[in-house]
């Protein structure tokens, strides 16, 4: 226990007297959750559309202006030529075409039916997508209005019959997908610490070659460990508890559940990653083979761990493959307990597993470091 | 001289990486309070030895044991009798002078009250009380292998194994650091070292030539520049090198 102490005091003079990590453990928290969360957003705003108007009728304008008026849209352009709308969407200065006819005015009054064309800059099929669902909903608001003034008005219709549909968003009301990206980045920050910087700790000890003065020493190999990982977990617990509070300060993420759950699932989550850490250290022999190992578990685990799209709806492989990808279990669990207010009994068997992964990987990779150096 | 209290034996020491026979039966003893000079050429199999006696390392058959201790079952004895010191430099360079005595002396089991008092003396005697709070990486090479020495016996050790202390020193730090070796010696401790320098193995009370992964010779210096028709242990080292064939 003394040596473990003395092993803590050198670790942590050693993390304090490293300059770059102060900036990791301060900087880095804000700056991803101000930029990453502001800029991997989902939400499309400010689609821009080109309009080519051949019409010019009071009808084409009202419909013209009903996109310029939605936040989702931008006019950039407007033209009498498609071949010029065409060239806007090649060289990227809009992502949509509106063209109106000649004559739409016209045949909507005589023969009751109109035509308009959009086309779609479909590169990012998604961004085509929602631009699509955006623009249908501006239509049918617009005809709406059209069948009430032409038809509606001259019968004396107070309304047209049609069926609405009344949304309710729970657990994100106002659909503000901040605050669904500010755990995410909360469980990268964490997981960096835990896997990454832990990892490359314990490499640098055999870099340096100080690990064969530890090896003739009587410190035990767990002793070793328990001194270079724990420094690290203190670090990600705090990281996280700052991170939070940005989140809150700057963000107004809810904390609807609790904040003692939310840590012991910390806690829990990383011994897994330490123990994935340890067991990238034990096979790494420089600094750079222990970051390239973490960075290609991370990326995959992050990509994959649901932080932009929902895992229930990847394929099956990718759902099994998901049951060992320790970044899925915090990631849902931290929006869980954040956003829903989940309690114990709603995350126990996620948690339980987790759990049993963190205990098994730890034991795994202590018992291999005796071996490796022995 | 036979006589002398031993502090390591070693019997019929064998050490094999699949095919390749690093240590072939070593047989030898060391005594009490002497400077055992450890001598080979690179790649004779001196490195895999000392790691055998440090108990970093099993070996492949034979037995040895270290003031009192079997290396293959009680290496945790082991380490707690021993000092080491290594080629490559091992402080911390991102420590303090107190900072690199504190940790090494606390993981030997010292109290933090006998581990003041001991920086206190060391610091004393190298002249570095200056230097206390400065970081490794800033003191000059010589100073740095000076204050390893001392911290590798820093918990009274029974025996200290160097292994080549004085690579790249500068003559003067050299003869200073064999002045650290001699008043350790004094003081009882047992003193292993390898070196590749001929002048440092005049040194040493007793000297063993490694060829081949076997001991060649093992005799004080004087004996065996007289047995080998010597002037120098270099000329006797370059003799017994010289038939060796590097069977990698």
């Amino acid at each position: 226990m003394r040596t473990i102490l003395f092993i803590l005091q050198k670790e942590f003079l050693q993390i304090r007297r490293n300059r770059a990590m102060l900036p990791i453990i301060f900087v880095m928290p804000i700056i991803q959750l101000l930029i990453m969360v502001n800029a991997a957003t989902l939400e499309m705003k400010n689609i821009s559309i080109c309009v080519v108007d051949n019409d010019l009728s009071t009808t084409s304008r009202q419909l013209t202006n009903k996109f310029s008026s939605s936040p989702f849209f931008k006019v950039t352009g407007n033209t009498f030529d498609m071949n010029e709308a065409r060239t806007q969407i090649e060289e990227n200065k809009a992502q949509m075409v509106m063209n109106i006819p000649a004559g739409f005015e016209k045949r909507l009054v005589r023969e009751n039916k109109a035509e308009v064309q959009m086309l779609f800059n479909a590169i990012n099929g998604t961004v085509a997508g929602i631009g699509n669902a955006y623009a249908n909903q501006i239509m049918m608001g617009y005809n709406r209005e059209v069948i009430a003034k032409w038809i509606g008005i001259s019968k004396n219709m107070p309304k047209t019959k049609s069926i609405e549909t009344i949304p309710s968003f729970w657990y994100n009301p106002d659909m503000n997908y901040k605050i669904y990206m500010v755990p995410a980045i909360l469980v990268i920050l964490v997981t960096i610490m835990g896997m990454l910087l832990a990892s490359m700790n314990i490499v640098r000890e055999k870099e340096m070659g100080t690990i064969e003065q530890i090896n003739v020493t009587p410190i035990k190999k767990i002793h070793f460990v328990i001194g270079k990982l724990v420094p690290f977990y203190i670090i990600a617990l705090f990281m996280l508890s700052f991170g939070l509070t940005i989140g809150k300060l700057v963000f107004n993420v809810p904390f609807v559940g609790n904040l003692g759950l939310l840590f012991a699932v910390a806690c829990v989550y990383l011994l897994v990653v330490q123990g994935i850490g340890l067991f990238i250290s034990n096979s790494a022999n420089t600094q750079q083979q222990a970051l390239f190992v973490s960075y290609f578990f991370m990326i995959v685990f992050i990509m994959m761990s649901g932080i932009f799209t929902p895992t229930e709806s990847m394929p099956q492989w990718a759902q099994i493959i998901n049951y060992f990808n320790p970044i899925a279990y915090f990631m849902k669990l931290i929006r869980m307990i954040l956003l829903k207010g989940s309690e114990f009994h709603d995350i126990y068997k996620d948690f339980m597993i987790l759990l049993g992964y963190g205990v098994a990987m730890i034991t795994l990779a202590v018992v291999r470091y005796r071996k490796v150096s022995n | 001289m036979s006589e002398r209290e031993t502090i390591i034996t070693v019997n019929h020491l064998v050490k094999k990486f699949s095919s390749f026979i690093a240590n072939n039966d070593l047989n030898f003893e060391v005594y009490k309070g002497e400077i055992f000079g450890f001598l080979g050429a690179n790649g004779a199999g001196k490195t895999t030895a000392i790691k055998i006696l440090c108990g970093l390392s099993k070996p492949t058959s034979g037995e040895a044991t270290i003031a009192g201790f079997d290396v293959y079952t009680q290496k945790d004895d082991i380490k707690n009798s021993i000092g080491y010191m290594s080629q490559k430099f091992s402080l911390y360079e991102d420590l303090t002078v107190t900072e690199n005595i504190r940790f090494f002396a606390g993981i030997y089991g010292m109290t933090r009250k006998d581990i003041k008092i001991k920086t206190q003396q060391l610091l004393a005697k190298l002249e570095l009380e200056d230097s206390a709070k400065k970081l490794i990486k800033d003191l000059p090479l010589g100073w740095r292998q000076k204050l390893a020495f001392s911290i590798a016996i820093v918990h009274s050790p029974k025996i200290v194994f160097l292994d080549e202390p004085t690579g790249g020193v500068d003559p003067i730090t050299r003869r200073q650091f064999w002045n650290q070796i001699y008043e350790a010696a004094a003081e009882g401790v047992t003193v292993f070292v390898t070196t590749h320098y001929m002048d440092e193995a005049e040194y040493c009370d007793r000297v063993s030539i490694m060829v081949d992964g076997r001991i060649a010779a093992l005799d004080t210096p004087q004996k065996l520049k007289e047995t080998f028709e010597a002037d120098s242990m270099n000329e006797v080292f370059i003799k017994l090198a010289r038939n060796a064939t590097y069977n990698e």
